[in-house]
């Protein structure tokens, strides 16, 4: 028998029962479904996540005070002092390592801002001219912090879009005073809209000169300090190169935590990936209940249609003829069920895209592989014991049968 | 023997085991059968007709005996082999047609055709040429369900008669039919069997059964008479000689 006629009368067979077979293909089309769904669901978590932290700023090196407990537990942290803070003089020693293209030390406080007889509460950034850079950030009006006007008599504020709104409305702010804090400060530029920066929006920032917030908030430490790498190769040596040279001049002591945007990135990435390849797994479950169905669906159809099975085998049929004709047959519906359900999953992909047009739901081509493999080898696995029933039925007692 | 015979049974026995108990569907049987011949197979019900027309072609094996087709013994073929000596040599006729009811006329006449691997347009032009003489055109793309039971037995036959095979079993050929689409039915058998092809028939009907050339009895998985037409009654002792001929 040729292949073609074996695909043609198997297919035959199976149309010739709608309502059963459109039911197994629904069955398993739902599995296919929401195995594609479901990673589509997954797959695009993962992918916000990387998109948010990507929006951080490229080939980031963020060094933070004090050691990281992850690191496992170290005895010289208890009897040690307390950790050194992080100095504007750490952060510019930094500048002269190999791979380092820009340091923007960081100050982070809430400070109070006075203009125009308004009074708002918001966050105080204290950093240099490189923060822009590094961290991506756009301006809306007028420009950042200049280079030249560093020292804690810089008067320079950068604001954020919505605090530009509050206080001044569609006044232009550029070179108008505001108070912070006990200070007068100068207007230079407004941020874009929108921005985002070390994972919280800028649009209700205030960004002045390091030397100022560290005056104004009468200190001298450092938040953080970022370090933007020449290349994405470049990272880990300069990871090494800043804890070493930290290390040094903090009297050998390794004090700080140095991590990385691509650490935390890779991270992320396969806690989300393992994730979806669980759920992947949960939704494979239901693609082997459809297997199981159609090895019962098939089961039936060889009982059906045992005295054809004997009529076949009296005009010529071989047993393997018979049993390619059973097997086709499931491999048949489950293919065309796994090939309704990835339409269907892609669908129900596309709807939730619509819903929440921030989250990237498309399913990964691994899934939609993965979907039509399992179907497939489902319908492979519960098709063989239905189809060798069949082949091994005795012509004589078949054909005896109504 | 002179010419050599189409079929050649010889100690045939079948034993089917329910149980304890056991069936001797066929009793040693020996059996001749010459090319173009037309026989009938007549006897009470559960004397092993169906049995001996299963064996002849080679749906069932025997227990013991040999079974020489053309001259070769399939008694020790593999059920592959089997299989093709029936897609090549053999025709069914069933008395309930067997026809595959999702399939059209044309489909069910087609489906050896297909089962033999041949290419399409041979098999459209066998299957055509098959329509024209069974007088099924008008019916080509009708389902079983949408023919006579004379329609249908003759759709049986186009499919049993498509590979041209050396033998047609034919079991109660007429059993479903009224007398008239019976006789029909019987005419088709026996133009075929004009043709050169074996004709075996079991039947009920004893008129049936008188049209053969050849009729042989069976009672209790044994042969009891058979007469061939031309020659004498006493032929059934040279038959099976060992078989005292059972009084009925
Ligand atoms: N598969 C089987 N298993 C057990 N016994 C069987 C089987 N097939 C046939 N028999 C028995 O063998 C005997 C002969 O059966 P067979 O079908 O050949 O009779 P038959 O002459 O064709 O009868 P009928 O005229 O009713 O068709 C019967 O007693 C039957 O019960
Ligand atoms: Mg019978």
């Amino acid at each position: 028998m040729k292949i073609s006629d074996t695909f043609r009368f198997a297919a035959k067979a199976a149309t010739a029962t709608p309502l059963r077979t459109s039911l197994l293909v629904l069955a398993m089309s739902i599995g296919v479904a929401s195995v594609v769904i479901l990673t589509a669901l997954g797959d695009g978590a993962r992918r916000y996540v990387v998109d948010e932290f990507s929006a951080i700023g490229t080939n980031l090196v963020i060094v933070l005070p004090g050691r990281s407990e992850t690191r496992g537990f170290n005895p010289a942290n208890l009897v040690g002092s307390t950790p050194r803070d992080l100095t504007i003089d750490d952060a510019e020693s930094l500048l002269k390592l190999s791979g380092v293209a820009r340091v923007a030390p960081l100050v982070v406080a809430t400070s109070e801002i006075n203009a125009k007889g308004k009074l708002r509460e918001t966050m105080l950034v204290g950093t240099n001219s490189e923060y822009i850079n590094i961290c991506q950030l756009k301006m809306g009006l007028g420009r950042f912090l200049s280079k030249t006007e560093a020292g804690a008599g810089s008067t320079e504020v950068v604001i954020g879009a919505v605090i530009r709104k509050e206080i001044f409305g569609a006044e232009n702010p550029l070179g108008k005073t505001v108070r912070i804090g006990d200070r007068r400060l100068r207007i230079v530029g407004v941020l874009a809209q929108g921005g985002r920066g070390m994972g919280m929006t800028t649009d209700e920032l205030m960004i002045v000169s390091t030397a100022t917030a560290q005056s104004m908030l009468n200190t001298n430490t450092l938040f953080r300090i970022m370090i933007e790498a020449r290349s994405r190769e470049q990272i880990e040596e300069v990871k090494s190169r800043v804890l070493k040279a930290i290390t040094q001049r903090h009297d050998g002591e390794e004090d700080i935590t140095v991590i990385t945007q691509d650490a935390i990135l890779q991270t992320f990435d396969k806690i989300l990936n393992v994730l979806t390849m669980g759920v992947a797994g949960i939704a494979g479950i239901s693609l082997a209940v459809a297997g199981i169905l159609v090895m019962n669906v098939m089961l039936v159809s060889v009982t059906q249609r045992t005295s054809e099975i004997g009529l076949m085998k009296a005009i010529g049929a071989t047993s393997a003829a018979i049993r390619q004709l059973f097997l086709v047959e499931a491999v048949l519906l489950s293919l065309s069920g796994a090939v309704v359900g990835i339409g269907l999953g892609y669908l129900g992909a596309g709807v939730l895209r619509q819903l929440y047009p921030t989250f990237p739901a498309y399913p990964p081509a691994w899934a939609v592989i993965a979907g039509f493999g399992t179907a497939l080898i489902s319908g492979i696995v519960f098709g063989v014991m239905p189809a060798r029933r069949a082949a091994q039925l005795d012509p004589i007692q078949a054909l005896s049968k109504r | 023997m002179v010419n050599e015979s189409l079929i050649s049974l010889e100690n045939i026995a079948r034993t089917f085991y329910l149980g304890d108990s056991q069936v001797h569907a066929l009793n040693n049987i020996n059996l001749q059968i010459k090319k173009g011949e037309y026989i009938a197979v007549m006897g009470p019900s559960g004397s092993g007709k169906s049995t001996l027309l299963n064996m002849i072609g080679l749906l069932d094996q025997p227990d013991t005996g040999i079974y020489m087709l053309e001259g070769r013994d399939v008694t020790t073929l593999n059920p592959d082999e089997l299989a093709s000596v029936r897609s090549e040599r053999m025709g069914f006729i069933f008395q309930s047609f067997h026809l595959v009811p999702r399939l059209t006329a044309a489909a069910n006449i087609e489906l050896p055709l297909v089962l033999a691997g041949m290419p399409v347009k041979e098999r459209t032009q066998r299957v055509t040429q098959a329509l024209k003489e069974y007088g099924l055109v008008d019916r080509a793309h009708h389902r079983p369900n949408e023919l006579s039971g004379g329609q249908r037995q003759r759709v049986a036959i186009a499919r049993a008669t498509i590979l041209r095979p050396a033998v047609l079993l034919a079991d109660e050929p007429t059993g479903n039919l009224d007398r008239a689409t019976g006789d029909e039915v019987v005419r088709l058998l026996e133009a075929l069997n004009t043709q050169g092809m074996t004709l075996v028939v079991v039947t009920h009907d004893q008129a049936l059964g008188n049209r053969a050339h050849r009729q042989i009895r069976m009672e209790d998985g044994n042969i009891v008479s058979d007469v061939i037409a031309t020659e004498s009654v006493t032929h059934a002792q040279e038959v099976n000689p060992t078989e005292p001929v059972k009084s009925t």
